[in-house]
């Protein structure tokens, strides 16, 4: 079986501090993966590595069986890759359409394309118009993305991620720094809006995580400790030890 | 959607109108000559809005583009005129935005590379590496002289000779307006609408499928272009092209233009190249300090107005349409007398100073708003001051109350906002 995401005896250290230590990891299509640990664990930087921010310092990385180590961003979003930020990253100028639409427009194939007129693009538009109704931003639509509330920037931040169709998401804490209800609303929004897709996500909320994956990882100071179900995650005794034991009652 | 292109196709239409009739207004030679610089100007600088207000690229190289498409420009009328081939005079200024686009090709691939301040710093060093060439290639640059050249060249044209200024006018108005509109359009398509995204943000243009440096590469190279068909156009007018129209001057020029007109919206630079076009060649004849005022004036508009006059506008619109510009009125009219008198005591000073530092070419006694004033005379010191302290003494109160207008403004459509 051909894996959506697959890293391979992963390595990254930033000048000699190793900050990922031979990660092994594999996603199914259609799976929902959660990566929890403690901070400093490595979590973000696994994430960096994937979308390729980040170069490894030595392993590989596969996305849908096609090696994409060594990647520009650019490039392995076009493969189908697409990620959310932990500090939301959004276009603060832009009106949250043009923001949705930015990000539908590559998968559309307008590119850098200075020939098209973009209110023509009949598709594009409709795709847009649904990402915000499906984020519930369409009543927001010629606001500027900076003056939104909080909660609803980190809603866009899941729209821009999704919009260009990507079938493999990242998702890095997308519910940090919500109340329990925000929490709530983004965890249906993130069940509707990845249904049928692949989605990997680092949380620090175990109530999210275990509501919402498939199976967990565990990193801690760089490794893997455990892979599993949630119920083979929270039985295990060496991440209660390591990580779990206070966490969960 | 057809609105919008039947908005668009009446602005564009009232901008043609105010271009053919403007020279049947203003017959005077001097006038003409000022309307054909604004409208190379306006090129120009709105060239120069794609790289600093559309994509965040802060140049202080863009005259580089604008000279060299002027050199080769000139070169080839010479040619034209020696006879080695037949181009007519009105495509000239193409051939100008092709050198302009070549050049921002080879330049622009380096310059792009780096976005923010090493951007600046960059462009900086190739305009200086431009304008140091001029002098080591005297054979193309012309050395300190420059590249004379004349525009009435080839067989004339269903009568266009372009020996008469009406007729450089009409091209360059004509040019000014299709470049107008062909940059106004490439800000409606996916790569002017990614631009602001990189200028937003270039991190998360790669996680969307973008490279952001490849945006930059092709916005400049296309700022290149219509650079160098500014240039273009300057040589047919001047019919002389320097070391100067490469160098930082220049680019510091066109880079307040566009700023004291407003980056932020697309008909900003226009504002700033009529502007600027105005003082540079109105307010210097007037006074030998008209580069003081400039640049005093520049200080206060990024200091108080950083959007430029174009956003000084756009804030007025809401209050407009909703009717409550009366509340404004007020404020205004007590900070415009205030200023008003703050302006007159600093310009009665700035003239004086200049009048007594150079009392034996100028006469140290002169006339000002009607008034006789004598540099060698304490009393017109003294009205001068008084005016400057009444107009600070006067300043602070007004702009209390202009604030308070808006607060009231603001409030109101707030009101309004949240009844719709």
């Amino acid at each position: 079986m051909t894996h959506a995401v697959e890293l391979r005896a992963v390595h990254k250290s930033f000048g000699r501090t190793p900050i990922i230590n031979g990660v092994d990891l594999a996603v199914a299509p259609g799976e929902r993966h959660a990566i929890i640990g403690p901070n400093g664990a490595g979590k973000s930087t696994l994430f960096n590595l994937i979308s390729g921010r980040f170069a490894v310092t030595s392993g590989r990385i596969l996305l849908n069986g096609e090696d994409i180590t060594g990647r520009e961003p650019q490039e392995i979003n076009r493969r189908g890759l697409s990620r959310s930020f932990q500090i939301t990253n959004i276009f603060p100028r832009l009106s949250v359409y043009e923001n949705v639409r930015c990000a539908v427009l590559r998968s559309m194939g307008y590119g850098y394309s200075f020939w098209h007129r973009v209110g023509a693009l009949e598709r594009v538009r409709q795709r847009a118009a649904e990402i915000l109704e499906r984020i519930g931003l369409a009543r927001r639509r010629d606001r500027a993305a900076g003056v939104l509330s909080y909660a609803e920037q980190r809603a866009l931040e899941i729209g821009i991620t999704i919009a260009g169709g990507a079938d493999v998401i990242l998702l890095d804490e997308p519910t940090a720094g919500m109340s329990h209800s925000e929490t709530a609303d983004a965890v249906e929004l993130i069940r509707a809006v990845t249904r049928g897709k692949t989605l990997v996500m680092v949380e620090h909320d175990m109530g999210v995580v275990f509501g919402l994956a498939d199976r967990i990882s565990v990193l801690v100071y760089g490794k893997v400790l455990a892979t599993g179900t949630p119920r083979e995650i929270r039985a295990s005794p060496a991440v209660q030890e390591a990580y779990l034991g206070t966490t969960v009652g | 959607m057809s609105s919008f292109l039947l908005r668009r196709l009446l602005l564009w239409g009232a901008t043609a109108a105010v271009m053919i009739v403007l020279p049947l207004v203003f017959r005077q030679s001097f006038a003409l000559s000022m309307l054909s610089q604004m409208g190379i100007a306006i090129i120009f600088a709105l060239s120069y809005n794609m790289l600093l207000g559309q994509t965040g690229m802060l140049s202080f190289g863009h005259a580089v583009y604008y000279g060299l498409g002027a050199f080769v420009c000139a070169h080839t009328l010479n040619a034209v005129a020696a006879g080695r081939f037949a181009l007519p005079v009105t495509l000239v200024p193409l051939v100008g935005g092709l050198a302009g686009f070549g050049f921002g090709i080879v330049f622009g691939y380096v310059t792009t590379k780096r976005s923010g301040t090493p951007f600046a710093m960059i462009s900086l060093g190739i305009a200086e590496m431009v304008a140091a060439c001029a002098l080591m290639f005297p054979g193309f640059f012309g050395g300190e002289g420059g590249i004379a050249t004349n525009r009435v060249v080839g067989e004339p044209w269903h009568g266009l000779t372009y020996g008469p200024q009406l007729q450089v006018y009409y091209l360059i108005a004509g040019y000014c307006l299709v470049c107008m509109i062909a940059m106004f359009a490439l800000t409606q398509t996916p790569l002017g609408r990614m631009a602001n995204a990189v200028r937003d943000n270039p991190e998360r243009v790669r996680f969307v499928g973008y490279n952001p440096t490849l945006v930059r590469y092709l916005v400049f190279c296309l700022a290149s272009f219509f650079a160098g068909i500014a240039g273009g156009l300057g040589t047919i007018n001047y019919e002389i092209v320097t070391a100067e129209n490469v160098g930082l001057v220049a680019s510091g020029n066109v880079l307040v233009m566009t700023f004291v007109g407003g980056v932020g919206h697309f008909f900003g630079p226009v504002i700033g190249a009529v502007l600027v076009s105005f003082m540079q060649s109105a307010l210097s004849s007037y006074t030998q300090a008209w580069l003081l005022y400039f640049g005093l004036f520049f200080v206060v508009m990024v200091l108080f107005a950083p959007g430029g006059i174009a956003s000084l506008i756009m804030v007025h619109g809401p209050p407009l349409r909703h009717g409550l510009w009366p509340r404004l009125a007020p404020g205004y009219l007590a900070a415009g007398a205030a200023l008003a008198v703050l302006l007159a005591g600093l310009i009665g000073l700035v003239e004086m100073i200049y009048h007594f530092e150079r009392g034996e070419e100028l006469g140290e006694a002169f006339e000002l708003f009607g008034l006789e004033v004598d540099a060698g005379h304490a009393g017109s010191w003294l009205a001068a001051g008084v005016a400057v302290l009444l107009g600070l003494a006067l300043l602070r109160p007004a702009i209390c109350l202009v604030r308070r207008n808006w607060a009231s403004v603001h409030a109101e459509l707030h009101k309004v906002e949240a009844a719709a």
